[in-house]
């Protein structure tokens, strides 16, 4: 396929040389692993700017969120199941593995499905800190609705969409790359709503084949002033999404305000469980436990740029903790932590632009 | 942790499938996706298939690149 990249990018060279320069935002953090691993800065011209977004979960959930499960952990005797990244996420210096170390029960799961197996399997209760946006949420979804008695959620999932429709107003972004994942389940026609916006989208699968192409829709779609919605992952995502998944996610979420790290409240944003799935609420079932608790400020995040990195104001190499105070083995941010975020990503590559 | 990775399936038993995951047998939940076959190649995440990668459509974007391409 070698040589299907070096045309594309000449065709991006030919196409980018009218513009000044182009803003061109990704919102996955799978996008900016393509990205760094095949060096796609390097091979596009210099006027073409690629940011990345708020597209890892991970990175963007508040302190407060997290500091809520410590919390718990702190109170009771729970299993606590999570995703390995999530894991490693420091608060004040501690993450749940060091909760583990401490010989709290965490354990890292691959699924919520084997959440819902250790929670078969024991007398405990098991309590699953879920994240993730809508690629995420059906899973846990469908576990909830088989939840025995002793299984709980702890619901950090945010919808995406309404991130999309709180970053995009005013903004000073040419042309976004919208994630691949989340639109396999929501489809093309989530999008249609943002067209109002004016500024061109493109759903992308995560090639670096996919991504230039969709660079070069971009830029055409950016020069025409339309289209305005493309679809260049036709072969994952449909018009109309995953409508099963869909259904079985309305089922089991409502849609409440919800704050994300770096960008503040985002209307509609947060899926926590609704009044019929209530019973596997964490937050509901715990509501004691939570009464006492205050959130706190970590310090040590004072200096941390994440929230601008994830608005595409900066990059990690804006931040003076980058590769200093903050690396993948000591992380401060959670952009640092997640390996879909942003500073782990170029620690990782090295300096990409 | 949000990676979806494209799985051949081998075996349905609904609501699980037995998929082939990078050469690797993995037991996934299938039920979110309108009849799935032997065969088929669905995009898994966490556990659960949800979405099916289509062949034709992948013939289809090679059709799109190469059009985008001869402009
Ligand atoms: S959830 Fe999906 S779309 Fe979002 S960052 Fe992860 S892989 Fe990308
Ligand atoms: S390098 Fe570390 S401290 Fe700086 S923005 Fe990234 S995560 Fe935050």
């Amino acid at each position: 396929m070698g040589g299907v990249v070096e045309r594309i990018v000449e065709k991006i060279r030919e196409e980018s040389k009218e513009f000044e320069e182009v803003k061109i935002m990704h919102l996955c953090g799978t996008h900016e692993d393509t990205i760094s691993k095949y060096n796609i800065r390097s091979l596009i011209p210099e006027n073409v700017k690629l940011l990345a977004g708020p597209g890892c979960p991970v990175c963007i959930i508040p302190d407060e969120d997290l500091q809520k499960v410590f919390h718990l952990l702190e109170k009771e005797d729970v299993i606590l199941t999570t995703f390995g990244d999530m894991a490693r996420v420091p608060f004040e210096g501690k993450s749940l593995f060091h909760y583990r170390a401490k010989g709290k029960d965490v354990r890292i799961v691959y699924s919520v499905f084997d959440a819902l197996e250790i929670a078969k399997n024991s007398d405990k209760n098991v309590v699953f800190f879920a994240i993730g946006f809508e690629t995420t949420m059906p899973s846990t979804a469908v576990a909830a609705k088989e939840a025995p008695e002793n299984f709980f959620i702890f619901s950090a999932h945010r919808f995406f969409i309404p991130a999309m429709e709180a970053l995009m107003p005013n903004s000073e972004i040419d042309g976004y790359i919208n994630p691949g994942h989340v639109s396999t389940i929501v489809g093309v026609v989530a999008y249609e709503g943002l067209t109002k916006y004016k500024t061109p989208m493109v759903i992308s699968g995560f090639e670096p084949e996919d991504v230039l192409l969709s660079i070069l829709m971009l830029l055409k779609a950016i020069k025409n002033g339309s289209p305005l919605l493309m679809n260049e992952y036709v072969r994952a995502v449909r018009y109309e999404g995953n409508v099963k998944a869909k259904e079985v996610m309305n089922e089991v979420f409502d849609a409440e305000d919800g704050s994300w790290r770096g960008l503040g409240i985002i209307p509609n944003s947060k899926a926590s469980l609704s009044r019929v799935y209530e019973n596997c609420d964490a937050e509901k079932f715990f509501e004691d436990v939570f009464e006492d608790f205050v959130p706190k400020e970590d310090k040590r995040k004072r200096n941390c740029l994440c929230g601008e990195i994830l608005k595409g104001k900066a990059f990690p190499t804006d931040c003076k903790l980058f590769m200093k105070a903050c690396t993948p083995r000591d992380p401060i941010g959670s952009c640092m932590v997640s390996f879909e975020g942003t500073c782990n990503i170029w620690a990782k590559y090295g300096k990409s632009l | 942790m949000c990676l979806a990775i494209p799985a051949k399936v081998l075996e349905i038993d609904y609501p699980f499938a037995t998929v082939s995951l990078g050469g690797a047998k993995r037991k996934v939940r299938v039920d979110l996706l309108e009849d799935v076959k032997p065969g088929d190649y669905v995009l898994v995440h966490v556990g659960l298939a949800i979405q099916k990668v289509s062949e034709e459509e992948v013939r289809e974007i090679e059709r799109l690149w190469e059009e985008l391409l001869r402009e």
